[in-house]
């Protein structure tokens, strides 16, 4: 049994890299690319909201930095997408004869690769250490990081001239390696990429929520004004969780941004930084293994009621947040490993109850 | 200089607007530490019934017909006002203590609230109600027969799982039927025409020009912000309503039935959300996205002003509404037209409504930096630290 149990992710990988592309097709194969990139914003905010108690209903910037960066390197390097003067199309558009400055270092692979995480974790840094600084928290950290979110989007939403306003970067019709990055052939190596930097972000969560830094983000979660009474600054705290959180979020916008074919203004709005939380909140906050279940399935069923009856799909999300907030609060994975699943069982009688003592229903409390 | 009152007359019709939604978003917030963000979908719900009303004034033209806005005001108090109670009593109540649920939960709300608007019509609203019917019959049933077994909960849920099952299915049998298919509002904009006596100017102080519109909302917030100020502070329920938010614990142990003072509270938070959304069916068409619109602006109001503080709530949205306003419209070129060029190629980039938001949010997130509790902070010992 322990042996299985040292197994189970091994099993799980090799099922996700070896038998999912086998058994589905190219279409089916890229969207679940999709949910495991987003699993990986789920960790990230699991980071943050799951063990320090900061609700960022902002990650979103994040999330959309890390896709620029890799689209705006796509759109540089891709020659059947350049117009006269050698830079992207749609810039003629606008009437911008010169590529703006902060354009021009994304023609290096090298300095893009850095940039999909180093940018938004120097932004998420900065945002985060002048919130966390003055002692914001709760809900002004989350009103705040939302209004963070509006800023951003409506920087890019306007800005047509610099990155194509409403619009977005396409990326599908760009080429890599001298081949299309929407083909079927190149879809599959960054579901494999996915599937590898998902584990790699695990571990890397893993290791910031164990030890000694872990036990910091907690005891902030739990209560913040007693580990500073204890001597303790929590500012730096929560400005490198955040910034790491930022980090993986980069990442994982660019995962997805490369295999959803569009980055645009839209991955900032209000609404799919929250459903970000969601998927936290399904899985089980708090748990590792929880934000990766809730990323895949809340997505999942996403796609399954979209396809079906589009308009029902506002409908279903919104009971889901009511549904889980409100009865639901560990989660599915929550719910299982932390008894819910046993008291459900022995409810009809499946399993034992759990004992108390003293058993309410057999022996009488004692009176004196 | 005439353009820039009137430019600070449109600001300050804005910023009534937003006056009025963030007041009751501050008092529910102040009161209950309740983070409403289905508070957006009031403000649209208000403008619906406005919408409602006047299509069932139209018909009767002439003078009645001049007469509906009055009646729009009440009703989309008292329908917005009803609904946050239901709201109350069904899902808030279960989050009490827990802010940032309460904000997931809300936001469930807000969505719904939205495709519910959307995709409404009367066969829906039939496959509802029977959905509700039969899962009271059900759950009526099964509280009489197992209400004593461990696993009744359970069965509880699985009874209203099924009554949704049978409203889904009733909702796609009905929508067969023609006439009652038709969706009520649809997706799309709607437009509310204003009454004629509200069109128009209503005389001119100097040489500028008083729009009728205007001055009305600008009349109608400070009316509504003075008989909020009167209620809170002069009415026995306003009385209780301070003291809760002041200490919960306590008041409960006076006995006032704090329950009923939080249904009351955001009840009225919710009806003076439906009075803005009537509010801005004059200031242009609306549709279900209303709210998103104004909810991160009325959040702004509350953080900047500082939670509680009525004062605060005010000279926070009176000043968002006007910047937004005076810079967003360009009008500072026209007022200056020979500022250097520096500074005019500045005012120039934040010259249109959404880059003037982004200055607005960029100057809180400063302002928060030396003032991080807002403009009038709570004092006292049972602010948390």
């Amino acid at each position: 049994m322990k042996l299985f149990q040292r197994l189970v992710p091994w099993i799980l990988l090799a099922i996700a890299l070896f038998i999912l592309p086998a058994a589905l097709d190219d279409f089916r194969l890229n969207l679940f690319g999709r949910y495991f990139a987003l699993a990986i914003t789920a960790l990230a905010i699991d980071l943050i909201w799951g063990y320090t108690g900061l609700l960022s209903l902002g990650q979103g910037i994040f999330f959309s930095l890390g896709g620029y960066a890799v689209a705006m390197y796509l759109m540089l390097n891709t020659k059947s997408l350049a117009g006269g003067n050698g830079i992207p199309k749609f810039f003629e558009n606008y009437g911008v004869e010169q590529l703006p400055f902060f354009w021009q270092p994304f023609w290096s692979p090298v300095f893009t690769l850095i940039a999909i995480w180093a940018i938004p974790a120097v932004v998420a840094g900065v945002v985060g250490w002048l919130i966390f600084r003055n002692r914001i928290k709760g809900v002004y950290f989350s009103i705040i990081t939302q209004a963070a979110l509006m800023v951003f989007f409506h920087f890019f939403n306007g800005q047509q001239k610099l990155f194509d306003g409403t619009n977005g970067l396409k990326t599908s019709t760009s080429e890599l390696f001298g081949e299309l990055v929407g083909s079927p052939d190149m879809q599959a190596w960054f579901y494999r990429l996915t599937v590898v930097l998902l584990p790699l972000t695990f571990l890397v969560c893993r290791y910031f929520t164990s030890g000694r830094f872990g036990d910091a983000l907690i005891a902030i979660r739990d209560d913040e004004s007693r580990l500073r009474f204890a001597g303790f600054n929590p500012v730096p705290f929560k400005t490198i969780v955040f910034l790491v959180a930022g980090a993986l979020c980069g990442i994982s916008g660019a995962l997805y941004t490369v295999q959803s074919g569009i980055v645009s203004p839209q991955y900032m709005s209000i609404s799919f930084s929250i459903e970000m939380v969601i998927w936290v909140a399904v899985g089980g906050r708090g748990t590792l293994v929880g934000p990766i279940i809730g990323a895949t399935v809340v997505n999942y069923l996403r796609s399954l009621v979209s396809e079906a009856l589009p308009e029902a799909w506002l409908f279903v999300q919104g009971a889901l947040f009511i549904f889980v907030v409100v009865l639901m609060p560990d989660g599915i994975y929550g719910w299982i490993t932390k008894g819910g699943f046993r008291t459900f069982l022995a409810a009809f009688g499946i399993a034992k109850k759990a004992k108390t003592y003293p058993q309410l229903d057999k022996e009488a409390i004692p009176v004196d | 200089m005439e353009l820039f009152f009137s430019q600070i007359l449109d600001g300050l019709s804005i910023a009534s607007v937003l006056l009025l939604a963030a007041t009751g978003l501050a008092i529910v917030f102040g009161l209950m530490g309740v983070i409403n963000l289905a508070h957006g979908e009031f403000l649209m719900l208000g403008a619906y019934v406005t919408y409602v009303v006047q299509s069932a004034f139209k018909p009767m033209g002439g003078l009645i017909f001049e007469l509906y806005f009055p009646i729009s005001l009440v009703l989309s108090f008292v329908v917005t006002a009803l609904i946050g109670v239901l709201l109350e009593r069904t899902l808030i109540r279960q989050l009490y203590g827990r802010p940032l649920e309460t904000l997931l939960a809300t936001w469930g709300v807000s969505l719904i609230l939205i495709q519910w608007i959307r995709s409404v019509s009367t066969a829906m609203m039939l496959g509802i109600l029977i959905a509700v019917a039969v899962g009271f019959i059900i759950s009526k049933l099964l509280a009489s027969r197992f209400s004593e077994k461990p696993f009744f909960t359970y069965l509880n849920g699985l009874g209203w799982a099924i009554s949704i099952g049978v409203g889904l299915i009733a909702i796609n049998v009905l929508d067969d039927i023609q006439p009652i298919s038709r969706a009520w509002f649809g997706p799309r904009n709607i437009d509310v025409t204003a009454p004629k006596w509200l069109q128009g100017s209503w005389g001119m102080i100097g040489k500028i020009e008083l729009p009728g519109l205007r001055i009305f909302i600008i009349l109608l917030s400070a009316l509504l912000l003075l008989a909020t100020y009167w209620f809170l502070n002069k009415s026995v329920w306003g009385l209780r309503i301070r003291a809760v938010t002041q200490n919960r614990q306590m008041s409960n142990c006076l006995g006032i039935p704090t329950d009923r003072v939080d249904s009351i509270t955001f009840g009225i938070g919710s009806g003076l959300a439906g009075v803005a959304g009537c509010a801005i069916t004059l200031l242009g068409s609306v549709g279900p996205n209303l709210g998103a619109a104004y909810i991160v602006s009325c959040f702004m109001v509350i953080v900047l002003g500082g939670v509680g503080n009525l004062l605060g709530t005010v000279l926070a949205a009176l000043l968002l509404g006007i910047i937004q306003s005076v810079i967003g419209s360009g009008t500072l070129l026209t007022i200056f037209p020979d500022m250097p060029a520096a500074a005019k190629g500045v005012v120039e980039f934040f010259a249109t409504t959404s880059m003037s938001l982004v200055l607005v949010f960029i100057f809180i997130i400063v302002f928060l930096q030396f003032r991080p509790n807002g403009m009038f902070p709570q004092k006292g010992r049972s602010v948390d630290a």
